[in-house]
């Protein structure tokens, strides 16, 4: 596939990364800045042009011709759309792909159609990431928690601690504990001495220990059930503290301020008067959000959890650890540094969000072949969930018309579950696949080979007429 | 400095250039058929047309240096990635390595009695497209060998390395150091196509399909079929060997010259500008190519003579070519005719024109012994190929666009004099020159310079005179192949060191310094 990716920030060269590992692909990337666009042709088989990403010429000169997709990720909304536009214009591009922060736009549906702004998909990292931490508020004690199949299925990680039911126990006592819930353990990661994590293949006979991340799928509603198998359950979330008022604080603090109660803290005074008259029950207070006077006033100690949310991610880590040590029950910074997140985790915040992997995420699932409808990037890349549909007959497809046992997945990779027609069905060795089926799938290793050959298992074989 | 992966790489190469040994042995067993009966019998096998045995010789024997170089650490260095200060040291062994392979089949013909540093030399002129000979009396020699001389004029044109980035996969990104280490120009970094495996195929296909021309074109002009793919080879690589000692002129057809001339010209031009060219008429076709399956364009771009050829006319490097080549044409056919060398305009023109093309491209083919000219004609044409041909291209010399960079910058300094505070900057094609690439002109040009004093002192020292020296080096550095004096037809009678100093120097050129000059600073080998 021929991609053509406009701008070389930090989602752009993940992007290109990710992308130009596959052999079939053709990455090219368009960004104004030279040394940016030299130092990634170093490390990577891609092809650069340097100019601005809406410019026909320059859009010619990247050979916008050939693209099969046009991936349009620079800093401006305006430019993005315009470069969807022009390259539907001048080459028909069949896809076309546009990062949209504004909600101003995003929320008119209306305005990208073929006939007005050519944007086949918008992805939107702000609103992504405000649904993911709002979902981590909701399930307290999950590092992360993603929906599949509508969000009728969900991927919740946790990290065991003491007080589970489980914890201690073999995985096979699981069926036992909670014998009406239908959960299945997708994947461990168990600390090693020098603080990383191996993944461990979950078996029957697999011992859970504290500490250890496990990821599990489950139905919604039992996600609940199953969290308390792996640690105590804890307290709904009350009190939330949000700090920075920038688009995610502010949607973050909208959604939450019906259930939760809510106080956001934004240095710019203009802008926290801007939000507070655009909030009912939030309580905005325009301060610094490292300012320790501040925090003790307003009850730190007491607080359920406090986000960092604000653009500079160093602020964030600190004003995260403040709030950590002033006695916040549970912190989540905003990261986007994978180096940034792995040092971060092993300090005292519970929780690093990283738009960058949220954003490439959901851009991954766009670009993917095969009927893959959702891909998570999970752990800083090295694992990934992905849902994809089975589609042919017994006769064409490899994966139709069998038991789980026996498809020969790559290494690395075991199906979590499958949705029928609506119904959530945990993936027990027996289970058969029908054509249609959701299938989610986990992948421990992300090596470009095993995502090929799934990818090509999971395409039926051409019908010869 | 991963040297595992560097041997890992070096044997495969050494185990693929193996096998083109079998291309002159099909040759030579083609030729011997006829004049020997019987078929299948070893001595037959071993004769062919008379080398067939140091074609065997050397595939076994490089072969198996490339087994015994590779296996040993083809497990350890799977998936080990090139660096960039690897693939300078890969291309720079493997040019070497491959001057020594590609000697063996000399070394090992027993009538031509070539001693090491003869057979070195042949090879390396060969592969760096030089076309400078110790070889007299090529028209009695076997074809497999006057074949093999071709073929390696042929692979080292394009560049092997290139080649092997196109059709070896296990070079993967590495294949990008690789590239930019064999490549000439001063931008590197511009790719054809987003993946370097693919851009270096689109090369070769290039490269092949004008040679393929050249082939039928020579045909027609009245070579025999051997002939016309020998020299095809060497013209389009802009090497410059012949099968006959009196190179192009031993036909003194003006049909075939003119064809030559026409090809020196166009694999002289950058070839990127052919891609784009081809990229414009693929478009204006009215069906793809979806696999072997052509499939219906959806949208067809109307395709003209103008808006196909255009990307020539607009590229300023390839506008100082012709100019500066026309310009050249013109002053040795005035001089040639009011000298009163030749008799009418006709031969003055056909052999001027022939012989600036043939120098200025740094081809080396020859017609009229242009060395025994009056007046200033040679050393111009020598110096004319120190321009040689454009970035990009198979010919040698600094290139079209250095030049042109470099004397677009003496203007503006010129300018600068006279406004002392302008902003004036370089500006190509229409766009202004990013300082690195002037820089890079700059500092390639001193280089040059420099290399080219010190080696011809060297020349000197080993006791050529001043002519031969100076013209010896032009020939070598250039990569362009006949000098002046002693070494007007052929290297020969050069002594030994003499000969090792122009090795180096063709592999300097044709590497353009740099990439081996780095391999003796002290901090390439530092970690």
């Amino acid at each position: 596939m021929n991609i053509l990716i406009l701008g070389a920030g930090q989602v752009g060269s993940s992007a290109a990364h990710d992308l130009s590992r596959a052999e079939a692909n053709e990455v090219t990337v368009v960004d104004m800045n030279g040394d940016r666009l030299r130092e990634l042709q170093d490390r990577l088989d891609i092809r650069t042009v340097q100019g601005h990403a809406a410019h026909p010429q320059v859009l010619t000169q990247a050979a916008g011709a050939d693209a099969d997709i046009v991936i349009a990720l620079t800093d401006s909304d305006e430019v993005n759309m315009l470069a969807c536009q022009v390259a539907y214009t001048l080459f028909r591009t069949p896809t076309k792909i546009a990062r949209i922060r504004s909600v101003e736009y995003t929320s008119f549906n209306k305005l990208f159609a073929s006939e007005n702004i050519p944007v086949d998909e918008i992805i939107s990292p702000e609103q992504l990431v405000t649904e993911y931490i709002e979902q981590l508020i909701h399930y307290p004690g999950a590092l992360q928690v993603l929906n599949f199949a509508d969000g009728k299925v969900r991927l919740a990680g946790v990290v065991a601690h003491r007080g589970g039911l489980l914890v201690g126990q073999e995985l096979r006592q699981l069926r036992r504990h909670i014998p009406h819930t239908d959960a299945r353990v997708a994947a461990i990661y168990r600390r090693r001495a020098d603080g990383s994590r191996e993944s461990l293949k979950p078996e029957g006979d697999t011992v859970i220990r504290e500490n250890d991340i496990v990821f599990f799928i489950a139905a919604r509603k039992d996600i609940r059930v199953m969290m308390s198998e792996l640690r105590k359950l804890e307290h709904p979330i009350r009190k939330v503290i949000i700090a920075g008022g920038g688009n995610i604080g502010f949607q973050l603090a909208k959604r939450l301020e019906n259930t939760n109660q809510v106080k956001l803290i934004e240095r710019d005074r203009e802008r926290a008067r801007y939000i507070a008259e655009r909030l009912s029950k939030t309580i905005v207070l325009p301060a610094d959000a490292t300012d320790e006077e501040l925090m003790a006033e307003e009850n730190i100690e007491s607080t359920d959890v406090f986000c960092a949310v604000t653009n500079a991610e160093e602020a964030n880590i600190l004003s995260a650890l403040l709030a950590k040590r002033m006695g916040a029950k549970k912190v989540i910074a905003l990261v986007n540094r994978p180096s940034y997140t792995d040092i971060v985790e092993r300090q005292n915040i519970d929780i690093a969000v990283s738009p960058q992997q949220i954003t490439l995420g959901a851009l991954l699932t766009k670009v993917r072949r095969g009927d893959v409808v959702r891909v998570h990037s999970l752990r800083q890349g090295t694992a990934e969930a992905l849902e994809t549909i089975a589609h042919g007959s017994p006769e064409t497809s490899r994966v139709v018309g069998r038991a789980i046992e026996d498809i020969k997945l790559p290494p690395g990779t075991n199906i979590a579950a499958l949705v029928r027609d609506g119904n959530v069905i945990m993936a027990h060795h027996d289970e058969r696949i029908e054509s249609g089926d959701h299938v989610i799938l986990f992948l421990t290793e992300t090596d470009e080979k095993h995502i090929r050959a799934l990818e090509k298992l999971f395409q039926p074989a051409a019908v010869l007429v | 400095m991963r040297l595992i992966a560097v041997q890992r790489i070096l044997g495969a190469l050494l185990m693929a250039f193996s096998i083109f040994m079998l291309v002159p042995l099909a040759v030579s067993y083609v030729y011997g058929a006829s004049s020997l009966g019987d078929l299948l019998s070893p001595a037959f096998l071993l004769l062919g047309d008379g080398a067939a045995r140091p074609f065997l010789f050397a595939f076994s024997t490089i072969f198996l240096v490339g087994v015994a170089l590779w296996a040993p650490v083809r497990k350890q260095a799977a998936g080990v990635e090139l660096k960039i200060r690897d693939g300078f040291l890969v291309v720079s062994a493997f040019w070497l390595g491959l001057g020594l392979a590609g000697s063996v089949p000399f070394l090992m013909m027993e009538q031509l009695e070539m001693s090491v540093s003869d057979a070195v030399f042949e090879s390396i002129s060969g592969l760096t497209t030089t076309g400078a000979t110790v070889i007299s009396g090529l028209d009695d020699l076997p074809k497999s060998i006057l074949f093999y001389r071709q073929m390696l004029q042929w692979l080292g044109g394009m560049g092997i390395i290139v080649l092997a980035v196109a059709v070896l996969p296990m070079l993967g990104i590495g294949g990008m150091q690789l590239y930019r280490a064999e490549t000439p120009g001063p931008v590197k970094d511009s790719k054809l196509t987003p993946r370097i495996a693919k851009t270096a195929k689109s090369l070769w296909a290039i490269y092949l399909f004008i040679t393929v021309a050249c082939g039928l074109a020579y045909y027609w002009a009245g070579m025999d079929a051997f002939d016309a793919v020998a020299h095809s080879f060497s013209t389009v690589a802009i090497g410059g060997f012949s099968t006959h000692d009196a190179s192009l002129g031993f036909f003194d057809t003006p049909a075939i010259e003119y064809v030559a001339i026409f090809f020196m010209l166009v694999a002289g031009v950058n070839f990127s500008l052919h891609f784009v060219a081809w990229g414009r008429i693929r478009l204006s076709l009215p069906f793809m190519m979806r696999g072997w399956r052509p499939v219906l364009r959806r949208n067809t771009h109307p395709g003209g003579l103008r808006s196909v050829f255009g990307g020539y006319a607009d590229d300023p490097e390839f506008r100082a070519y012709l100019q500066i080549l026309f310009f050249l044409a013109v002053v040795a056919v005035l001089y040639l005719h009011f000298e009163g060398m030749y008799p009418g305009w006709a031969d003055a023109f056909r052999d001027g024109v022939f012989q600036v093309v043939s120098i200025g491209t740094t081809t080396g083919f020859t017609t009229a012994d242009f060395t025994l000219w009056h007046g200033p004609l040679p050393v111009l044409l020598i110096f004319a190929s120190f321009i040689g041909g454009c970035a990009g291209s198979t010919g040698g010399g600094m290139k079209v666009i250095r030049w042109l960079l470099i004397v677009r910058q003496s203007n503006r300094e010129l300018l600068r004099l006279l406004h002392p505070s302008a902003e004036i900057p370089v500006k190509l094609g229409g766009r202004a020159v990013p300082r690195r690439v002037m820089e890079a002109a700059w500092g390639f040009f001193s280089v040059y310079v420099a290399v080219f004093a010190v080696l011809m002192t060297v020349l000197m020292f080993t006791g050529l005179d001043q002519v031969t020296a100076f013209s010896a080096m032009a020939a070598s550095l250039n990569n362009l192949g006949p000098g002046l004096g002693e070494v007007a037809s052929n290297y020969a009678t050069l002594n030994n060191p003499a000969k090792w100093v122009c090795v180096l120097a063709m592999v300097l050129g044709r590497l353009e310094i740099f990439t081996l000059l780095v391999l003796v600073t002290p901090e390439f080998w530092k970690r």
